[in-house]
């Protein structure tokens, strides 16, 4: 039989409605990373619980890093932002020129190597 | 996120020495006091030019405190009588004390003679801050054109002062330009001193 980690209900708008962790795994926190053949999910949960996902081409490498660095971005200027109503969708225009910027610093990055 | 703060604790805060140390404050502990102040000031009014004015009022109050402070301590009780000896002052002294470093730029207005301009890349308070489409030219550099009121204020120079974005061809994000527009006598007295 196999084993259910999570189960995650998510409404049409995009709110997540329902989450539980039914994991036999200890220790287990959530999704980290799910490979496919086409691409790769990566997953960052912050202590509040925030998701950031990350969906990349199979295979690609430092993207726990991009998601620290993208949550960093999320508590500048997304949190700091008096005009921002907490869990509504993100209007900012400095978080998006910020992680646009962040997203192809390592689009460059990665096409040096 | 910058800066670490290192206070030495005094039993009694009037013990404190005044000249001694500039001490640096956390830029995410000021950041999310002054979102704070903002969001407070605004489920007290209903429209955006009463905003503009509480941001600037409570602006007004760190100024006129903060030019006791450096007159004391930096300038050795020495009081500015000319014009561009207090601009100068707010521009170089007070900007290095407040953010860290001086104002980017200070510019005579070219189509009044009461009228100058400190203009800066981006405003330390407007770090984090994206204003919202409907909210037009709202800026919360109000809180610094109210600290430049302030000192000039207490300074004895009284003049109107504004904070406005002035876009920048070739960056996406606009300029911050202070306006201070002298009233009549400190013209005149200007004009007097020669």
């Amino acid at each position: 039989m196999a084993a259910i980690y999570s189960l995650y209900i998510i409404s049409k708008s995009g709110g997540l409605i329902y989450y539980n962790q039914l994991s036999p795994v200890s220790g287990c926190f959530g999704i980290e990373l799910l490979q496919a053949d086409t691409f790769d999910l990566n997953c960052f949960q912050s202590l509040t619980g925030t998701k950031f996902f990350v969906v990349s081409e199979p295979g690609t490498q430092h993207m726990e890093g991009l998601l620290k660095h993208i949550y960093e971005l999320y508590t500048d200027y997304v949190l700091k932002n008096p005009f921002y109503e907490m869990e509504m969708p993100i209007r900012c225009e400095l978080c998006d020129i910020n992680l646009t910027q962040a997203v192809q610093k390592d689009r460059v990055a990665l096409l040096a190597r | 996120m910058i800066g670490v703060g290192k206070i030495k604790q005094y039993s009694n805060v009037l013990d404190k020495p005044l000249s001694k140390g500039k001490q640096e404050v956390s830029l995410s502990a000021f950041a999310f006091l002054f979102s704070e102040l903002v969001q407070y000031n605004q489920t007290q009014v209903d429209n955006i030019a009463e905003l503009e004015r509480r941001l600037e009022d409570a602006g007004y109050a760190v100024g006129a405190r903060v030019l006791e402070l450096l007159c004391h301590r930096d300038k050795g009780n020495r009081r500015e009588t000319r014009l561009l000896g207090i601009l100068s002052f707010v521009h170089s002294t007070v900007w290095k004390v407040l953010f860290g470093k001086v104002a980017d730029s200070l510019e005579k207005g070219t189509e009044h003679e009461d009228e100058y301009m400190i203009s800066e890349k981006e405003l330390l308070v407007n770090r984090f801050i994206s204003i919202p489409k409907d909210m037009g030219t709202f800026n919360c550099g109000a809180f610094v054109a109210g600290i430049v009121r302030g000192v000039l204020d207490g300074a004895g120079f009284p003049a109107v002062v504004t904070a406005h974005f002035v876009p920048v061809e070739g960056q996406h994000r606009p300029r911050t330009t202070i306006l201070i527009k002298f009233a009549e006598e400190v013209l005149r007295r200007e004009a007097r001193l020669g």
